[in-house]
């Protein structure tokens, strides 16, 4: 059977690409959204995909790198998307402090511990904490990003702002799919007691899972705050958190093309129905369920890795 | 000098004493057989040994080192490689794939070298990729090599467990009743496989219950009665011990 796949990615890639020229900003706007949520179900399919840690509150992430980004822009006028890695990496610390205590729990019990992380974030964002996050108005005033002079703006500058960051992002992280490091947190989701048995340091490479998803959704934040230069509590919440679950789930756990379609189905298609007004989450509410009886790895579940063949023997069948 | 010294091990669950009082030594180079009814303890030694439980008493030397502290991840990277009771594979990953997670304590490269792809990584993943080729040619399944793990026969999925352990490149391996499930046409090649791990320099201690895989291929046999160890000795030995007859053989024979 001939493998179509390679030809899809590339449609798509090109229709995405001209998007822009011909939508108007309401849905390049849309697209963007959808965007922000492909990189951030990318980060966290790194922990609840590929690790198969039971992870609802990846908001609390994405809150701390946004954060960080407006606070330090607006009290020092530092330019937004060179606090792009310090985004990223408060959000990275933060998850080793945070998680170093709760790794060890499993499945349903790490569930709860992460829904209350997010909810905490909130609140401590919301009751102004240590006097710099503005409390449930948030902080406004953020400064656009600039890159090398030029402005960015209007919705088709962080059109390719944000699609382009996700090109990274599914660039790095397959390569990082296709590595020792994959492969270790695949062997942990699968059986947690063989991988340590086989010589893998388990606590180790959640942490690590934990911190990488943390440091992506803190540079995701990053460009949330330069996108809509104002940014508050509200936009963090638990809600949040369940959409980018839903998306990892939906798409498919640990694949790339598939949390992107979750992230088009989720963050994309509900603006297509909007006439449909209060119908829509019914719609959706059934979608899911019917996914999870009918196709519990996701629409696109992950393709098994390739490894080239051993080197010897060869000689026939040459290409 | 031994490889493995046992000294005074106990281990208790609530009241049930699992193991008691055990001391057994395994000799370098040797293939040692750990035989005993069900319930003797001999699973639970081989937790204590890999570190999945921690002794209540006494202490587990490996090479004159105690490792009775160390994280199960650390006694694989020390030399000690095993197989479970209950087959323990990546049911969904490939036997590649299963094979080269016993390639990682001896690999280094993380995620950012990952992501970068950098030389020092392309070499390793080359070289465990090759190396766990081997394993499989090893143990005779590299035809399945792409195949999902829980497809694969039962006697085959026990040899991927011993290939997975071997790419660890251990000193020690501890098989958990590699034979389990398997035919006799399978037994025989088990124990040639077997025969042919030590003679790559690496120690065996086994738990088996046929008979005969214990007597052909093991020179040196500890008996597990109740957590307690009855006897010891040479297959020959241990089938002429009234105790181990009366605890074992004798209800076997009937």
């Amino acid at each position: 059977m001939k493998d179509y796949r390679p030809v899809v990615y590339a449609a798509f890639c090109v229709l995405l690409l001209l998007a822009p020229f011909f939508l108007n900003a309401y849905w390049v706007d849309v697209l963007n959204n959808v965007g922000l949520y492909a990189i951030l179900g990318l980060s966290l399919n790194i922990i609840l995909g590929h690790a198969g840690l039971f992870h609802m509150g990846h908001a609390a992430f994405y809150a701390m790198g946004a954060y960080t980004t407006a606070i330090i822009n607006t009290t020092y006028q530092i330019p937004v998307l060179w606090l792009m890695p310090i985004s990223g990496l408060v959000a990275g610390v933060l998850a080793l402090v945070i998680a170093r205590p709760i790794i060890h729990l499993r499945g349903d019990y790490l569930l709860i511990v992460t829904i209350g992380l997010v909810e905490i974030t909130r609140i401590a964002l919301v009751n102004n904490i240590f006097g710099i996050t503005g409390g449930s108005n948030g902080i406004f005033g953020i400064s656009r990003p600039e890159i090398f002079g030029f402005r960015i703006r209007r919705p088709e500058h962080f059109f390719f702002l944000i699609w382009g960051f996700a090109a990274v992002t599914v660039f790095l992280f397959h390569r990082l799919e296709n590595s020792r490091f994959g492969r270790a947190l695949n062997y942990l989701r699968e059986d947690e007691t063989a991988a340590e048995g086989s010589g893998i340091n388990t606590a180790h490479y959640k942490l690590i899972a934990f911190v990488v998803g943390a440091v992506w959704a803190g540079m995701a934040g990053n460009i949330f705050a330069a996108k809509m230069t104002i940014i508050a509590p509200e936009s963090f919440n638990f809600w949040e958190s369940v959409i980018l679950f839903m998306i990892v789930l939906l798409g498919g756990r640990g694949s790339i093309p598939g949390v992107i379609l979750g992230a088009f189905l989720i963050a994309g298609l509900p603006e297509l129905f909007r006439q449909f007004a209060s119908a829509r989450m019914l719609i959706f509410g059934a979608i899911m369920i019917a996914m999870m009886i009918f196709r519990t790895e996701g629409i696109l579940p992950p393709r098994p890795r390739r490894y080239p063949a051993p080197a010897s023997g060869g000689g026939e069948g040459a290409s | 000098m031994s490889l493995l010294q046992l000294q005074n091990l106990t281990k208790r669950f609530g009241g049930l004493v699992a193991v008691d009082d055990v001391s057994f030594e395994v000799p370098q180079g040797a293939i040692v057989g750990l035989i005993g009814p069900n319930g003797a303890g001999k699973t639970t030694v081989f937790n204590l040994i890999t570190g999945n439980y921690r002794p209540d008493q006494g202490d587990i030397l490996f090479e004159g080192r105690s490792i009775r502290k160390l994280p199960t991840h650390k006694i694989v990277a020390l030399g000690i490689a095993r197989t479970f009771q209950t087959i323990r594979l990546f049911p969904k990953m490939s036997v590649l794939e299963n094979v080269l997670a016993g390639c990682h304590c001896r690999t280094h490269a993380g995620a950012v070298a990952a992501m970068l792809r950098l030389p020092f990584q392309k070499r390793e993943e080359a070289a465990a990729l090759a190396e766990a080729h081997a394993e499989l040619a090893f143990t005779g399944i590299e035809h399945y090599a792409d195949q999902v793990a829980e497809n694969l026969s039962y006697g085959n999925q026990r040899l991927l467990e011993v290939a997975r352990a071997l790419a660890s490149r251990p000193r020690f391996i501890i098989l958990d009743e590699p034979a389990g499930g398997m035919n006799d046409f399978e037994t025989a090649a088990l124990i040639r496989i077997i025969r042919r791990i030590r003679e790559r320099g690496i120690t065996v201690l086994l738990i088996e219950h046929d008979m005969n895989l214990v007597m052909e291929a093991c020179e040196h046999l500890v008996v597990l009665e109740n957590g307690a160890n009855i006897a010891e000795g040479t297959p020959a030995q241990i089938q002429a011990d009234e105790r181990v007859i009366e605890a074992y053989l004798g209800v076997e024979e009937d």
